[in-house]
């Protein structure tokens, strides 16, 4: 069988809940089977619509959405066969375990064994075997969550659907849940759709990751691709840590721009800006920028050490550079002891494929 | 690990279990004393009267006290033949101290509920009574009616010796104890409580349906439609408990009457004649309406209280797993408003049962219930016994059903709110 590269597909959807304000603006997204996608972004951009109108509780204003090719704006969301798991788990809480994952089974009709056996293995997938009897508020809240996840993939959906999952989780019980979704996804291939705001989530788990931001994809990468190569100033800011500087491109050639910045010149990676004059952010991981550089590095500035943070296995350092005071660098503290020092000049280097010039902020 | 087991001291020297005693004690009698005037308040208004009203539905001492030497005399009258002349005579001297106190027309009202017929032959006595002489008593007393030579009813007075009975209990299921001392049922034409009793418990449990059948949904819509709709709905719910029972009553008796308002609507659609309008006042069918629509907010709250706190996100999760809207309803979100049901039926049916003012003023002849029989023997017969025995009765009933509801749902799932 041949993967469909557009199992899900949203194609041109727009939605308004009040006829004024569109909260999802011309959205199309293709989404392959058997794909971890996640919807990263700030609250408020559209990301549980996105996931209501593919579940079916909310109508597209505009445009359609596709499952396996065919259009589903008319189906209920009984009958769309797409497993979910809410924020809140919204696990049945008259019901035992058992009887939670068996309600999806019970009403497709199926028999009293095929349900005890999918149940047991729905349970032993996210090791909850033994659990069949427990109310869920006698679960922890992790415990649920698990039970949620199962209840979601026990009918074997083609496509589970999971808003926030982990959002009331502690850390530790994140950590281990996400490694948990992820195992049980590549065990058993299913397409997942996932919505987070957690960036360290959506780039440890997924396949791709889409950028929401104001109703739309800001941009559509894979998570390395994401954060090396971010295609805009949103998506640079948003994910990850990032040191920018506004400029003016002075002069674009060999795929290489000056850029003026206050009183200096960068040079810098054109990737959104094409002819002199143009305003432009410019972005730089701070884990590319090195202080005294031993290679050659295009870029080349003097800055002043305004803070020195410990963080355990590096350093962050705080450093006021071409008037931006707020310049962070990363330094690993295995390193032999730079003069890190507060107040201190020092030296920074950077190349200019890593500094991204994108469009203004 | 040492087996023996030491006594834990504070640090000045007296046993912690001891010392944790008094330190509680002091505790518990604060909160005594807190609750103390709570405590005094139940006790005078509600165990008070209702220990009041148990022992005035047995009390049956009237009688006892006015013929304390007929009974004494009695004791040892076997009750198969005529008594003895010494019961004659015990009787001709209380009943004369009764004559001179006039008081023997209590005597006659209660002997008369015991059997008919004492009535006259008591006044008769009351007259003939001042000629009598000395002596001979027996004659004397069966000379001036026949009846006094009946067995009968002496066994009668016999009867209404002990100082308690549980007659007034029996009479409201429409039995008593024949002179045989069995428990028998009054003759047809005479049973009217039971027949009150059925239809009280018929028509609160009709209303309890009516009221759940329409409060379900509204308190559906009130629970999950936005605030600025559920607000005003609420406002409508509510307004029934802000305006006056008996305004509410009226207009239910201007609406429904057979000149009313709703019958000349009937009329001038076309769907009844005007020589037939239907009677939907007086009757059961007003009784009906109008408790529905006065006990419908006691099953909104319960209910809408519950329903507010079921997340919608249940009833998604119900569809997304392949349920269809009914399924999703009746599988996931009914069984969880069972509480707010249970607590709404609840209280709607025990207010149902001893409802007085709406079925009094609307009810008619078929549509009274029994607290309006109570009230009828509080008012105008007088027989307040009679209408304890009744209140209690009804009590009781009310402390049964919640016995059921509680082995059936379990109190705890109540929720009020
Ligand atoms: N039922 C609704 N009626 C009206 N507006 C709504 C409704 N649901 C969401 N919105 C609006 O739509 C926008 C997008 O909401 P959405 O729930 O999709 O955000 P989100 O990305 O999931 O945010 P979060 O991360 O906080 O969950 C928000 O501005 C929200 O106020
Ligand atoms: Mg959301």
């Amino acid at each position: 069988m041949s993967k469909n590269n557009a199992f899900v597909k949203f194609e041109k959807v727009d939605k308004s809940y009040d006829g004024k304000l569109l909260v999802v603006k011309d959205l199309n997204l293709d989404i392959a089977e058997g794909e971890f996608i996640t919807m990263l972004g700030p609250s408020g951009s559209g990301k549980t619509t996105c996931l209501m109108m593919l579940a079916g509780f909310e109508t597209p204003t505009n445009g359609e959405i596709f499952l396996d090719s065919n259009p589903i704006s008319n189906i209920p969301p009984h009958k769309r066969g797409i497993g979910m798991v809410f924020q809140n788990y919204a696990l049945f809480p008259h019901m035992t375990v058992y009887e939670n994952l068996a309600f999806p089974l019970k009403v497709r009709k199926i028999s009293k064994d095929d349900i005890d056996k999918k149940v047991d293995k729905a349970l032993s997938m996210v090791s909850l075997s033994g659990f069949e009897n427990r109310m869920p508020g006698q679960l922890s809240g992790g415990q649920q969550q698990r039970v949620a996840v199962a209840r979601a993939l026990v009918f074997d959906p083609a496509v589970v659907l999971m808003d926030e999952p982990l959002g009331a989780l502690d850390k530790n019980l994140r950590e281990s849940m996400q490694y948990e979704i992820k195992h049980i996804h590549e065990s058993i291939g299913v397409t997942v759709v996932y919505v987070t705001h957690d960036q360290g989530e959506a780039l440890t788990m997924s396949n791709r990751i889409a950028v929401f931001n104001d109703g739309k994809v800001q941009q559509l990468s894979s998570p390395d691709k994401l954060y090396e190569e971010p295609q805009n100033s949103f998506v640079a800011e948003f994910i990850g840590e990032n040191n920018r500087f506004d400029g003016e491109v002075l002069d674009v050639s060999n795929g290489v721009c000056k850029v003026k910045i206050g009183q200096g010149e960068i040079l810098a990676n054109p990737i959104s800006v094409k002819s002199k004059g143009e305003k432009t952010t410019v972005s730089i991981r701070p884990e590319r920028a090195l202080i005294n550089p031993k290679d050659k590095m295009d870029n080349n500035q003097k800055g002043k050490i305004e803070e020195v943070i410990y963080h355990g296995d590096h350093t962050r350092v705080r450093i006021n550079l071409l008037g931006n005071s707020d310049f962070i660098l990363k330094v690993p503290n295995s390193s032999q002891n730079l003069d890190i020092k507060l107040g201190n000049e020092i030296s920074i280097g950077w190349n200019s494929q890593d500094a991204r010039a994108l469009d203004p902020k | 690990m040492s087996s023996e087991t030491q006594k834990i001291l504070t640090t000045d020297g007296i046993p912690l279990e001891e010392s944790l005693k008094k330190a509680e004690k002091k505790n518990k009698i604060k909160a005594f004393l807190l609750v103390a005037p709570l405590l005094l308040y139940l006790l005078i208004t509600y165990i008070f009267p209702i220990g009041d009203m148990f022992l005035r539905s047995i009390d049956d001492k009237m009688v006892t006290k006015m013929l304390p030497k007929t009974f004494k005399a009695m004791e040892q009258w076997d009750g198969k033949d005529l008594p003895s002349e010494e019961v004659f005579e015990a009787f001709y001297l209380d009943y004369r101290i009764l004559v001179k106190e006039k008081t023997f027309g209590k005597l006659a009202t209660q002997l008369n509920y015991e059997k008919n017929g004492f009535k006259s032959i008591l006044k008769k006595l009351a007259r003939k009574q001042k000629k009598f002489e000395e002596g001979n008593y027996k004659e004397q007393i069966m000379k001036v009616h026949k009846r006094w030579a009946n067995v009968e009813y002496w066994r009668a007075i016999k009867r209404r010796a002990p100082n308690y009975t549980y007659a007034k209990y029996l009479k409201g299921v429409d039995m008593y104890e024949d002179e045989n001392g069995k428990i028998v049922q009054v003759e047809e034409s005479r049973r009217v409580h039971k027949k009150l009793w059925f239809r009280t418990l018929e028509i609160a449990f009709f209303v309890t349906v009516f009221c759940f059948l329409m409060a379900y949904p509204i308190a559906h819509l009130l629970a999950t439609l936005p605030m600025k709709y559920s607000n005003l709905l609420m406002i409508c719910v509510l307004l029934p408990f802000w305006t006056s029972l008996l305004v509410r009553t009226a207009s239910w008796m201007i609406l429904l009457q057979q000149q009313g308002i709703v019958n000349d609507f009937f009329v001038w659609i076309g769907l009844v004649a005007d020589e037939s309008r239907p009677e939907m006042m007086y009757n059961k069918t007003g009784t009906y309406v109008a408790m529905t629509q006065i006990l419908l907010p006691f099953m909104v709250l319960p209910l809408y209280s519950v329903m507010k706190t079921i997340s919608p996100s249940l009833m998604r999760a119900g569809k997304s797993l392949g349920g269809t809207p009914f399924v999703a309803f009746w599988k996931v979100y009914f069984p969880l408003t069972i509480p707010g049901i249970g607590a709404g039926c609840l209280l709607v049916f025990i207010l149902a049962i001893g409802y007085y003012i709406t079925p009094a003023l609307v009810g008619g002849a078929s549509g009274t219930l029994i607290s309006n029989q109570i009230a009828y023997h509080m008012k105008s017969t007088l027989d307040w016994s009679f209408a304890s025995a009744m209140g209690l009765m009804l009590l009781l009933g009310v402390l049964a059903i919640y016995w059921v509801y509680n082995k059936l749902v379990g109190i705890d799932n109540i929720k009020l709110g």
